[in-house]
Parts: C-alpha cells; structure tokens; sequence
C-alpha cells in the first residue's frame, strides 16, 4: 500500500528536521577546519523554525496516517510545537557556547535535529513499535550529545552512564510493548484500549504497564529511576542539558500520557505506582538539591523533583490532569532552558564556573544576567507571574479536584523546601559580594534572543495561560475520544 | 462628575503607573543623579494621580468604587477586578504618600546598585497599592506574592551586617504562611468556581458553599496565618526585628509603614467579611494574643539597647493595637483599628527615617553610641520629639485618635481587654521618652557626636510632610473617619447578622 500524499503532511515536522539535519551533515565537511560553524547553526536554527511553522500545516490535516502508526491531533501537535521550539531556542543559545568551548563538530545541531525528529515522533506515534523507535533515535543523539565536551572527562561518564542506563532503560520498554503485544494481540494504542475495554483485562497486561512506566520514569528522570541524572547533567554541556531536560522529558511524558490515559486507562493498577514515583521524585529531588554547591546539579535535582510535580498530574482526573500535565510541560520547558541557557553563557571555557561560589556577586557584573536568572529561579520555585506559578497550581487544582490531599499536601511541602535552594542562587547573586574575580563576557546576540524567547515565553504562560490552558484542555479531549 | 471619564480606568493607572516608571529606568543609563530624579518625578506624580481618588471618592456609597471587573484569565476564572472602598482607599494613599519620602530618604544613603535600589522600590510600591485594590482573591494573592520579593531583595541587598539572613528568614516566613491562603482560596474556589470577592461573600452569606460548615474554620485559619505573620502577631513576629533592623532605611519605611498593614488589612478584609462565624469565635484567644502582643512588643522595646530594634518592638505593640481592635467587633473599635494603621504608618515610618538619618552619620543605632544629641543636632532633635510625642499618642497628634478609640471598643467588648491593652500606651510612652531621654539630653558623651551635622534639605523635605500629617491627623481626623466610618459599618454588617442571628435563636 502506497500512502498517501497527506500522511506525509501529518508526518511534516520530522521530515523537515531530518532533511535539514541530512543538510547539516552534507555542508559539515565542504566547511575548512577553522571556520566556527556558525553557518550550520544558522541552518540547523532555519530548519527548527520551518519546523515550528510546519506544525501549523500538519495541525491541518489531523487524523491518522500510515496504517494507523501516526496520529495527529491537538496532543500531538501540542507537543511537536513545545519541542521544535526548544530545538529552535537551544540552537540559538549554543552557537557563542560551541565557540568559547573551542568545539568545532557541525554534527552537534544535525544530533540535535535528529533528536527533535524521535522527539516529537514520539508524541505522535500511537504504535508502540513505532514508539520505541522514536524514543531509540531521540535517546541515541542525546547520548552523543551529552560526550560533546570530549575533552571533559565528566562529559564522557555522562555520555556512557547515560547510555548504558538508558539502553537499559529502553529494554525495559520494549518488553513492555512485547507483553503488551501479547496480552492483547496488538501494538496499536487505540486497539489496546478498546481490547481492554471489552474484556476483563489480562494480570499480563498489569505486568506490560508497569515495565513501560519503568522504562519511561527513566527517560523522565524520575525517582527511583533518577541515580543518572545529577551525574549526566554535570558533565554534558549546558545547552544540552537544557534540552534534553525538556524535550525528551516531555515527549516521553507524551507517551506516557497516550499510554496511560488512553490505552490503559481502565486499568487503575498504574495510579499506585505513578502516585508512589511523584511523591518520592519530588521528596527525593528536593532533598538532594538542598546540599548541592554546584549549580548544575542543583537543576539536576530540581528536575527530578519537577518530574514529581508533573506526575501528579497523572493521578488526577484525566481531562484535568492531563492538561495540567501537558501546561507544565511547556513551562517547565520555558523556564528550565532559559536557566541552563544562562549557566551555559556564564560557565565560560570548559564551564569552569558552575558552583555557587561563582555566582556570588553575579548581580554586579552581569546585572541582566542576573536579573534573567532570577525570573527562572523565581518560576521555578513557583512565584506569581511566572509561568512556573500556574504550572504547579493547575496540577495542585487537579490533584484536589480529584481528592488527592495527602500527595497535594506532599507537593505543597515540597515546593515550600524547593523555595530554599532556588533562593540560595538568588542570594548569593544578589546579597554577597565578589571574593574572588570570576569574567564575564558579553552576551552574544544568539543567546540574548534565545534568552528573550524563554523569558517571554516564561512571563507570557505566567501572565495569560489561558490560551495555552484552553488548548491543553482541548486537545486532552481530543486525547481520551 | 466631570471625572466620570476616568473612573473606571484610574485605579489601574495608580496601581501600575510605578511598574511603568520601573521598566522606563531600566533602560535609563546608570547615572545616578538622573535616577534618583526620574524615581522622585514618578513617585510624585504618582502621589498627585492617588489624590484624585480621595478627591472623588463618595463616603455615601456603601459598594466599593472606581471599580473595573474584565474577565483575565478563563480557567480558572480569574478577574481583574479592582475596587476601594474608604478603608482600602486611605491604605492606597498611605502607600503613596510614603514612597515619595523613601526616594528622599534613599537620596544619599544609596551609593551603591542605586539603579536596581529604585526599580525595585517602585516595583515594590506598584505591588503594595495592588493589594489594597485587589477585589479578586487570586488577583489579591498576586500582589501578596508579589510585595515579597522586592522587599526581600531591599534587605538583602542594601541592609546592613545580617541582611541575609534576615532577607531570607523574612521571605521564608511569608511565603510558607501565604501558600496556607492559597490553598484556603483554592478550596473556595473549587467549591464556588470564583475568585471574586464581593460573589464569594453573597454566597457565603446565602450558605450557597457546599461543605463550608465543616471546612470554615480550616480556610478562616488558613488565611489568619498568612495575615498573623505579616501583622506579625505575637508569636509570629520573630523574622519583624531581623528584617527592620537589617533593612535599608526605605525599606523599613515601607515594611513599618504599609508592609504590614497588608495583614491587618486581610484580616478586616477577608476573616471577617467572609468567615465571619469563625471570627467571632475565635476572636478571644486572637485578643488574647493581640494584647500579649502590646505589652510584650512594649516591653521588649524597652530593654533594647539599639535604636531600630526599639522601633521595630514597638511595631509589634502598635499592630496589636490594630488587631484588638478588629476584632473587637464594636464600630468604634474598628474605626480606631484603620486609624492606628494608617498612624502608625506615618509616625512609625518617620521614625525610620529618623533612625536612618542618625545611621547615615554614625553607622550604628546602639543608643549607648548616642547622647546629648540636641546639642549638635537642634532640628533633628525637635522632629525627632514632635514625632516620637505622635507615637506616643499624645492628644491632638495622631496615635492618640487611633488609641482612644480602639480602647473604646475594647471596653465596649469587654472590660478586661480596655484594662490590660491601656497598659500598653503607659508602656509606650516609657520607652519611648526614656529613649529620647538617653538619645538626646545629657552631655555629648561621645566626642565624635559633638560635630554631628543637622538636618540637610532632602531630610527635611523628608520629615516635614509626615510631621504636618502627624499634626493634620490629630486635629482634624473626621477628614479620614467620615470615609472610614461607611466602610467600617459595612465590613461589621456580616458579623452583626451572624450574631443577632445566635442571640435569635
């Protein structure tokens, strides 16, 4: 069967990423060895953006494509917007970074585009071999991606703890998909569900479930599959981490949410388990922030602990939680790059100054800087008129609609101790002075827009959420037909 | 009206006029001289713009005015809904009359960050004046929030010795009582699908709220606690001496003087418009605590060995005022209550900036640093006594107003409450002049003290509106209580029915 031409437009964004990566890889070598690279930045950032703007075409032409193994509706497109426009703003922000870090590989924004194509696959995959597939192509360019400091020692521990993990991970997943196959005789979402629906579901089914949550609470970092994480986020470079702790986070929590809400969502054994991951992510986040001096892994463990927020969304009531998810994805992504974007700019060569005694006296020599950072902390704590604010309150108010008060007040709590850590940053900016003299450079034209784009982003879901809000909630709808 | 045009828009313009100024500055190069002026020019006009409201503000109309209501955000339904009535209105100018001073005040003794020190004031002032107006509850948590991070940023930045720390202490504090508001607004609006206020009210009042009998308490406790440690009551108030002694001189100014009339301002607002049954049965062992909080505020001032933190206690005794007279339930008691906050804001705010003057040419506030000081200092001297007699409640001065008619509610009330909070004023006026006396008479102990400089222009300029405002409040304070009065009654009006209601039964 040929398909036809429209599956391709369903399938837009990840075609116009591969072709510009393919473009990246092609161009990479004709470039002389000195040159910075910059052009393949501008091309791979040209790419991103015709992504963003290819959504709109495939938010077009919903329905389902190829045999039924890509669906399109507003989930997906949601989460194809959320990731192309991180890839966009992670470009930008790493064209100075790849300079000071005297890295010159154009295959740096070809890996990132790859990723971007698992990525956003992965949202819109309703097969789960095809899950598995995007989730192994976006996996596999963030595990280079995080070696990319190759003269870093702690830059290789990341990539090969990150890869041998995750390997490992992913086999957890896909033997979930094959149980699941095989409790149900299909690897189709929707043909999953309505089997479960119609007939008393099978112990192996509980079993399939569980192992994909396994595989998945990895990918998401969450508690107790979270051992990777601080050390991972350490050693890759700061853009990277800025993405892959959003993008693939949120794409995984996309097929979590299709699998969970969708498929299985008459199975209530998974409410257990996800209510058991949230509480201890977000325990086990914040507590292990509160005593770390370096900077990065400090957000390490702070977005773990966002981990946990996010799914308490999953135990409430599924219109409810699965927007309220689906919002604090997109914040978290606004807030979350901006901040790293910030480390990245001011870790300077072989990001040497990552600690919080670096930071002190910041306010003075880069009062922007300062400044930008400061809304990102303060969303991330969860302040009023940022967009980390009605993030946490939509999946509190879910939580409550859905009488979940002990893990609502657990959250609370935690968000109370999170406040801590975040402000020591701020405090150490703002209220002790320099000892020793740490440079700063200028902020580069790339990073000052990517920076403006978070922050907007950032302010914009604090001060008007209800577009973004009403979109979830449709398309949380449009997820459960 | 011929101002008819401008009602509905001005309140939005009071309330975000600094924030405009504040994002203008930030883009002003860091020439100092340039800044301080700009800050000035637009807490001026700002000032100007805010008497416009008490100009056409009508004391007849019992409903809140210069109202705007527009649809913000769709889910949650959250308005932005503004509106004052005559006891909200006078907190609004209280607010910016006294941030003009700040900038005098903040003149010299800012050197250093002086850009970042005037955007955040103004941030500051544009959240101050948004708590008062806001009429939404989720819109009010916004400027509540919202007040905390300017302020914080104030101490910690530009305070002295432990400024962390008391930046930190002060923030933590406000911010885990205030998630125990958000989370009694949630509940209410997951019951009633509203934020606003005014709806809230009706419905409670109507019993149209499932499951408010059983949870009113949890929510009337959930809001006191974010309002008790703001006040601060006792014994909430540990983070109120860090944070004032620590604090540059504005923001001990704007802390004393409008920061913590945010709590007794929710307290009259919401504890007892909306949970008026629980009020009224809590309302003892909060009295008790509001006049533990009198004497014990007295008394601890008067063992201070530092300027400031003197002050700072006697905060904590005057706010006790405020709360005791809340929730004594009788007009006059109310009445009294708003006076005092609105006293207490000009004279204890004066207060500050006298402080701060004195640290300004001595950097200390230790009063055994200090003596004699009339000698050099004659005009410092004489405000410092005129304003010092104003705290003390001096008749035909402003805390006298407040005091006398508190103490009246409170033995309307009962008896044993006028008794034991009287004490306090007679405590007041121990440390109070005992302090005078140990600052100002005497020899010049200290051979430094002996060529101290007097007052200079932008101190004077500072002084001089808050002594003839101490002065203008003690004489003719119907210009405030015939505004007061209305609102006051109204604010009562769910009380009243509540008990008339038990007492009917």
């Amino acid at each position: 069967m040929i398909p036809a031409a429209s599956d391709y437009l369903r399938i837009l964004p990840e075609l116009v990423l591969s072709i510009f990566g393919m473009l990246v890889m092609l161009i990479e070598p004709l470039l002389p060895e000195h040159n910075n690279r910059k052009a393949l930045g501008a091309l791979a950032f040209v790419g991103a953006l015709t992504a963003v703007a290819s959504c709109f075409c495939m938010a077009a032409h919903s329905g389902t494509a190829f045999g039924g193994m890509v669906r399109v509706d507003q989930f997906s497109v949601f989460f194809h917007v959320v990731i192309t426009l991180i890839t966009a703003v992670v470009i930008l922000g790493s064209f100075e970074y790849l300079n000071v870090q005297r890295i010159r590989l154009g295959e740096y924004y070809a890996l990132i585009l790859f990723g971007a194509v698992g990525m956003t696959l992965m949202s819109s995959a309703v097969e789960l071999v095809l899950v598995f597939v995007a989730l192994e192509i976006s996996s596999i360019s963030t595990y280079i991606l995080a070696g990319f400091r190759r003269n870093v020692a702690t830059s290789i521990e990341a990539s090969l703890k990150y890869f041998l993990l995750g390997s490992f991970a992913t086999a957890f997943f896909l033997y979930g998909v094959a149980l699941m196959f095989g409790a149900t005789g299909s690897t189709k979402v929707y043909e999953i569900a309505a089997t479960l629906r119609s007939e008393h579901a099978p112990m192996l089914a509980f079993v399939a479930v569980a192992l994909m949550i396994v595989g998945l609470g990895f990918k998401v970092a969450a508690a107790p599959f979270h051992v990777w994480t601080p050390d991972v986020y350490e050693g890759a470079p700061s853009p990277v981490v800025g993405l892959m702790s959003t993008a693939p986070k949120a794409a995984s929590f996309a097929v979590l949410l299709r699998i969970l809400f969708a498929a299985a969502g008459n199975i209530p054994v998974w409410f257990w388990l996800i209510w058991v991951l949230a509480a201890l992510s977000m325990t086990l986040g914040n507590l292990g922030a509160l005593v770390q001096t370096n900077v990065k892994r400090m957000l390490a463990y702070s977005s773990i602990a966002h981990a946990g927020y996010l799914l308490v969304a999953f135990t409430a009531a599924p219109v409810m939680g699965i927007s309220a998810a689906m919002f604090y994805t997109a914040s978290y992504a606004a807030m979350n790059v901006g901040a790293f974007l910030v480390i990245s700019h001011f870790g300077n060569q072989d990001e040497r100054y990552v600690t919080l005694d670096d930071y002190t006296g910041l306010s003075r020599r880069a009062p922007a800087l300062a400044a930008i950072l400061t809304i990102f902390l303060l969303s991330l704590i969860g302040i009023p008129m940022t967009g980390g604010f009605f993030a946490k309150f939509y999946v509190f108010r879910a939580a409550l609609g859905s009488n979940l008060i002990w893990l609502t007040i657990i959250g609370v709590v935690n968000s109370a101790i999170a406040a801590y850590y975040y402000l020591r940053i701020i405090v150490v900016m703002y209220m002790r002075e320099t000892t020793e003299e740490v440079p700063t450079m200028k902020i580069p034209f790339g990073l000052g827009l990517a920076l403006s784009a978070s922050l907007i982003a950032t302010l914009y879901l604090g001060l008007l959420p209800g577009k973004v809000l009403g979109y979830a909630i449709a398309s949380a709808q449009g997820l459960l037909k | 009206m011929n101002s008819s045009l401008l009602n509905p828009s001005i309140l939005t313009i009071v309330t975000f006029l600094p924030l405009v100024g504040a994002l203008l500055l930030l883009f002003f190069p860091r020439r100092d001289r340039d800044i301080r002026i700009f800050a000035l020019i637009v807490t001026l006009a700002e000032f100007i713009i805010s008497l416009h409201l008490a100009a056409h503000f009508h004391p007849a109309i019992s409903t809140f005015q210069f109202e705007t209501n527009r649809a913000w955000i769709a889910t949650p339904a959250i308005f932005y809904h503004l509106g004052i009535d005559g006891i909200s209105l006078w907190l609004v100018l209280l607010t910016t009359f006294l941030t003009p001073l700040c900038v005098l005040i903040s003149w010299k003794s800012i050197q250093d960050r002086t850009k970042e020190f005037f955007i955040i004031l103004l941030i500051l002032e544009t959240a101050l004046i948004g708590v008062f107006v806001a009429l939404d509850l989720f819109l009010f948590y916004f400027f509540w929030e919202a007040t905390l991070i300017p302020m914080a940023l104030l101490i910690g930045m530009y305070g002295h010795g432990r400024r962390v720390y008391a930046a930190v202490k002060f923030f933590l504090y406000t911010m885990v009582a205030s998630v125990f508001m958000l989370a009694a607004i949630i509940w209410l609006y997951a019951r009633t699908g509203t934020f606003d206020f005014v709806t809230l009210q009706s419905l409670i009042r109507a019993g149209h709220v499932p499951g408010f009998a059983s949870a009113s308490l949890l929510l009337f406790l959930g809001f006191f606690v974010a309002f008790a440690v703001k006040v601060p009551l006792f014994p909430l108030h540990t983070w109120l001496p860090d944070a004032h002694v620590e604090a540059p001189t504005a923001g001990s100014v704007l802390l004393a003087g409008v920061l913590l009339k945010m709590g007794t301002y929710g307290m009259l607002r919401f504890n007892l418009g909306l949970f008026p049954e629980q009020a009224h049965r809590n309302a003892p062992w909060i009295i008790a605590l509001a006049i533990i909080g009198i004497i014990y505020g007295a008394l601890v001032a008067m063992v201070q060995t530092s300027l400031k933190k003197l002050v700072a206690y006697s905060s904590v005794s005057h706010l006790g005022f405020v709360v005791l007279g809340i929730f004594s339930f009788t007009q006059l008691g109310l009445v009294g209550a708003v006076f005092v906050m609105l006293a207490h804001g000009v004279s204890t705010g004066a207060l500050f900036i006298l402080c701060g003057i004195i640290f300004d040419r001595k950097h200390t506030y230790e009063l055994k640093e200090m003596g004699g000081l009339a000698t050099p200092m004659p005009v410092y001297a004489t405000f410092f006594l005129f304003i010092m007699l104003a705290s003390v409640g001096l008749p035909l001065l402003n805390g006298f107003i407040g005091e006398f008619l508190v103490l009246t509610g409170a033995f309307q009330a009962r008896a044993l409450y006028g008794v034991l909070a009287a004490t306090g004023v007679i405590w007041s006026a121990c440390y109070l002049l005992w302090m005078y006396q140990r600052v100002f008479y005497g020899k010049v102990g200290n051979p430094a003290n002996a060529s101290l400089p007097d007052l200079v222009l932008q101190e004077r300029a500072a002084l001089w509106p808050l002594a003839v405002m101490a002065l203008v409040m003690g004489v003719a304070p119907l210009i405030w209580i015939h505004s007061i009065d209305p609102a006051v009654r109204l604010a009562l009006m769910p009380l009243l029915q509540y008990t008339s209601q038990v007492i009917g039964h």
